[in-house]
């Protein structure tokens, strides 16, 4: 493994970057190519939905990384460049008209996002999830007065949210009857609900679009119970398709992503992470996938130090944020969707709190909602195995009973 | 060796401070706090740890 002289990487996000700064951290001395179909940079995604949709932030400050930086990891890095398909017997990769040797290959290709059905001729709906998609819905934005967002997850009520600061008219819209965050499932969505509510988001939950109007560019869309929505942007935020395209006929398994042992190994000398990368849990021996941004560092970290080293890292213990209207939310763990949730620090009518998630006696997750530091303790105990003090469970609060 | 951290980055997720408690602290907004910009060489491996879990890519180790 170690005798790998040449490294090649699918996919120029964060894992695909961060492979290649651990290999050469770890004294990688070889050479290493970083292949991504993106005009850009490498840029990190979190800010995409927050600080760069609200206009905080301009786009480049979600880069990953400087010129400098990049220019001292000594690869080459093949930009606006798609991998086409992959032999594992014969350790290629074809990009375009090139076909490119690897002794180890690392899979970063990520997931795209899940477009609106027939919609393609429609001017003014959008997804988002790369930065050319932010730069074109900021600018829609710009001219907008009512924005209809569909999605019931993370990334549908982070947009809600940044519409709702730069002052437009926000329908949120969700297929389930609730809002979703990260692996926290379902268990915070009458919190999540109210913060819209407050922040004056019309919360349509349950509902399915059924239809989108207009005539060369959106006008509404309509609800499975007929109510139809004025919008003159709609934003999609329905879930994602890991890009394995590429993939079919490899040989590699692929199962809404790329099934993986608990190293991160796909096949001889491929290894795959980050979004599209889906890794034995050796602890509950299912096979996960997530979109986390740290998750996908860490997985990089942990292949690239195998390559270089041989060593095996520990299982990467799920961590996710998010920031909704100021509200900073942490997650750590697991959240089994039967359990519910135990006060551990704060209030959840005080808008400041920390809750377990407790299986078997056990602490198994751990969620911070604006109080940042008991959440690190909380956490740091958790790693320690230390019981914290429970409260009853945080489903009968009183903002919980109230919605 | 130098460390600078760029706060307005800084997502607060506190993976700094977990990583190397000496050198990183979290103020009420879970904002990082940078305990010593120029640590001997003992820090280094953990200072550098921190960098790259830091999920804002907010901390920078120079030399
Ligand atoms: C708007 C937004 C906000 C988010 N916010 C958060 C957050 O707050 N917290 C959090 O933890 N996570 C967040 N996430 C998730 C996080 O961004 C992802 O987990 C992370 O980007 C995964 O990184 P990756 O490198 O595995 O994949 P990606 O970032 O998807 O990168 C894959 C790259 O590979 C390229 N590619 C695909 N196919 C090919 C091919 N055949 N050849 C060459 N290149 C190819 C793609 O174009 C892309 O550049 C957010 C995501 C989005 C979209
Ligand atoms: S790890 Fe990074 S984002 Fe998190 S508190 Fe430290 S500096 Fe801030």
């Amino acid at each position: 493994m170690s005798d790998a002289t040449r490294i090649v990487i699918v996919g120029a996000s964060v894992a695909g970057l961060t492979t290649a700064e651990t290999l050469r951290a770890e004294g990688f001395t070889g050479s290493i190519t970083l292949i991504g179909d993106e005009i850009h940079a490498p840029y990190g995604r979190p800010p995409l939905s927050k600080h760069v949709l609200t206009g905080e932030w301009s786009p480049d400050q979600a880069s990953l990384s400087d010129p400098d930086e990049l220019a001292a990891l000594d690869l080459r890095l093949m930009q606006g460049a798609r991998a086409s398909s992959l032999d594992v017997a014969a350790h290629t990769v074809t990009v375009g008209d090139e076909v490119v040797r690897y002794d180890a290959l690392v899979i970063a290709t990520g997931v795209r996002a899940r477009r609106m059905a027939g919609t393609r001729d429609l001017a003014g709906v959008h997804s988002l999830r790369t930065v050319d998609d932010v730069v074109a819905l900021r600018t829609e934005l710009g001219a907008a007065k009512h924005v209809a967002v569909v999605g019931a997850g993370v990334l549908g009520s982070e947009i809600a949210a940044a519409a709702r600061k730069r002052g437009l008219d926000v329908t949120l819209v969700g297929r389930s009857s609730e809002l979703r965050l990260g692996q926290v499932g379902t268990h915070l969505s009458s919190l999540i609900a109210a913060l819209h509510r407050e922040n004056g988001v019309d919360l349509r939950l349950g509902f399915d679009v059924t239809q989108v109007l207009g005539e060369g560019r959106v006008s509404a869309i309509v609800l499975s119970d007929g109510t139809v929505v004025p919008a003159d942007v709609v934003v999609a935020a329905i879930g994602s398709l890991p890009a394995t395209e590429w993939l079919n006929g490899s040989g590699l398994t692929l199962a809404d992503g790329i099934v993986c042992d608990s190293n991160g190994l796909a096949a001889p000398d491929v290894y795959a992470i980050g979004d599209v990368a889906r890794w034995r849990d050796d602890l509950t021996t299912a096979y996960t996938r997530a979109e986390h941004h740290l998750k996908a560092t860490e997985q990089a970290q942990a292949v690239a130090r195998l390559l270089v080293t041989g060593e095996e890292s520990p299982a990467v213990v799920p961590f996710f944020w998010s920031e909704l209207y100021g509200t900073k939310i942490q997650a750590y763990g697991r959240f089994p969707a039967d359990e519910p949730l135990r006060t551990i620090a704060g209030e959840p009518g005080d808008g400041r709190f920390v809750a377990a998630s407790v299986e078997d006696g056990r602490v198994v997750g751990v969620v911070g909602w604006n109080m940042p530091r008991d959440f690190r303790l909380a956490r740091a105990d958790m790693v320690a195995s230390a019981a914290p003090a429970l409260s009853s469970p945080i489903t009968t609060d009183p903002i919980g009973a109230r919605l | 060796m130098q460390i600078t951290v760029n706060t307005s980055a800084c997502v607060g997720a506190g993976q700094c401070v977990m990583t190397a408690e000496d050198l990183f602290d979290q103020d009420d907004d879970g904002i990082v706090m940078l305990l010593d910009d120029s640590p001997d060489s003992s820090h280094e491996a953990g200072a550098r740890r921190a960098a790259s879990l830091c999920p804002a890519r907010a901390i920078k180790v120079t030399d």
